[in-house]
């Protein structure tokens, strides 16, 4: 039998907490990290093309005058 | 007061129908994870046989129920958006992807940590775990032909006919521990009864909920981006409050 082994039958209840729970609990942190990371790259794209399109409206109209 | 579903099958209408559903959907889950993992943890007695490592199940039936679930969602989505050629239905598959991926590692991770005290090996090629692998491959491929294609019209269309093909895999999933003799264990809970401990039941219902509603929260969040994104040259996207702030 390995340390592993030995450790996980003498603590079963720690050994299902931190292998599963705490595992999934962090995927799901990560995944939640990444969405929120996503949609605020996202905006700022969104916004800079907005802002681009201003400018470049505004240059066209100043032009003109 | 009749509702008009498919105005909510456009983006522009979904974008805020999504936004108000998602802290509902996030706050619900916690909640019920809470709740959930409480009864499973301090209710719920040790099982006879498994003692405390039965206690997995919690987060394992939940994850592999969703794992598999998603995929046939995603690939209704892509079937969808082929077929019709609807743009939300191919940003609703992309954005389930990720996450009913997620799903498999964690249904695969656990199942392996259970695994190891009761049957003594970390993984064997047992039909129902080489098939969920299988269903892990299928979201990553889904996921990386999406990505290597550059054309999101055409990125959608060849994700589609994975996905679809891919949902073979789930029936396959399902009935395996009844069509080839494995070593995981079968549906402990039927329509003819369970003989599962009440408070176990309880505790499974609801975590399972829990996982449902935090899926439904993250893909909703995820659309969100993927409509931002690809519809960011529209009027209606540069007049959002929070583009404009």
């Amino acid at each position: 039998m390995s340390g592993l082994d030995i450790w996980m039958r003498e603590n079963p209840l720690a050994y299902v907490w931190l292998g599963s729970y705490a595992v999934a609990f962090f995927i799901f942190t990560i995944e939640i990290a990444m969405v929120r990371h996503k949609r605020k790259i996202t905006l700022q794209q969104v916004r800079l093309m907005r802002e681009a399109e201003d400018e470049a409206r505004d240059d066209k109209f100043g032009g003109n005058d | 007061m009749a509702i008009n579903w498919f105005k909510y099958s456009a983006p522009t209408t979904f974008y805020g129908l999504a936004g108000k559903l998602i802290p509902w959907f996030a706050f619900s889950s916690a909640i019920l994870f809470v709740v959930g993992l409480y009864i499973g943890f301090a209710v719920a007695p040790a099982d006879y046989q498994q003692g405390e490592f039965y206690r997995i199940i919690f987060i394992h039936v939940p994850s592999s129920i969703l794992s598999m679930f998603l995929y046939l969602v995603m690939a209704g989505y892509a079937a969808l958006g082929l077929i019709f050629n609807t743009r939300l239905s191919a940003m609703m598959a992309t954005a389930i992807a990720p996450t009913g991926a997620l799903f498999a590692f964690i249904s695969l991770w656990t199942g392996a940590l259970w695994g190891k005290p009761m049957w003594g090996a970390w993984w064997v090629w047992d039909a129902r775990l080489t098939s969920e692998l299988i269903l892990l491959f299928l979201y990553l491929g889904f996921i990386a032909l999406h990505a290597s294609i550059d054309d999101p019209r055409r990125a959608d269309r060849a994700s589609a006919l994975l996905a679809i093909v891919g949902s073979v895999n789930v029936p396959i999933i399902y009935f395996s521990v009844q069509w080839w003799n494995t070593l995981h264990q079968g549906s402990t809970i039927k329509f003819s009864g369970t003989s599962m401990h009440v408070a176990m039941q309880q505790a499974m219902f609801i975590t399972l909920a829990a996982c449902w509603l935090y899926a439904i929260a993250v893909v909703l969040a995820r659309v969100r981006s993927i409509i931002l994104e690809r519809e960011r040259n529209t009027t209606w996207i540069t007049e959002l409050p929070e583009v404009r702030s």
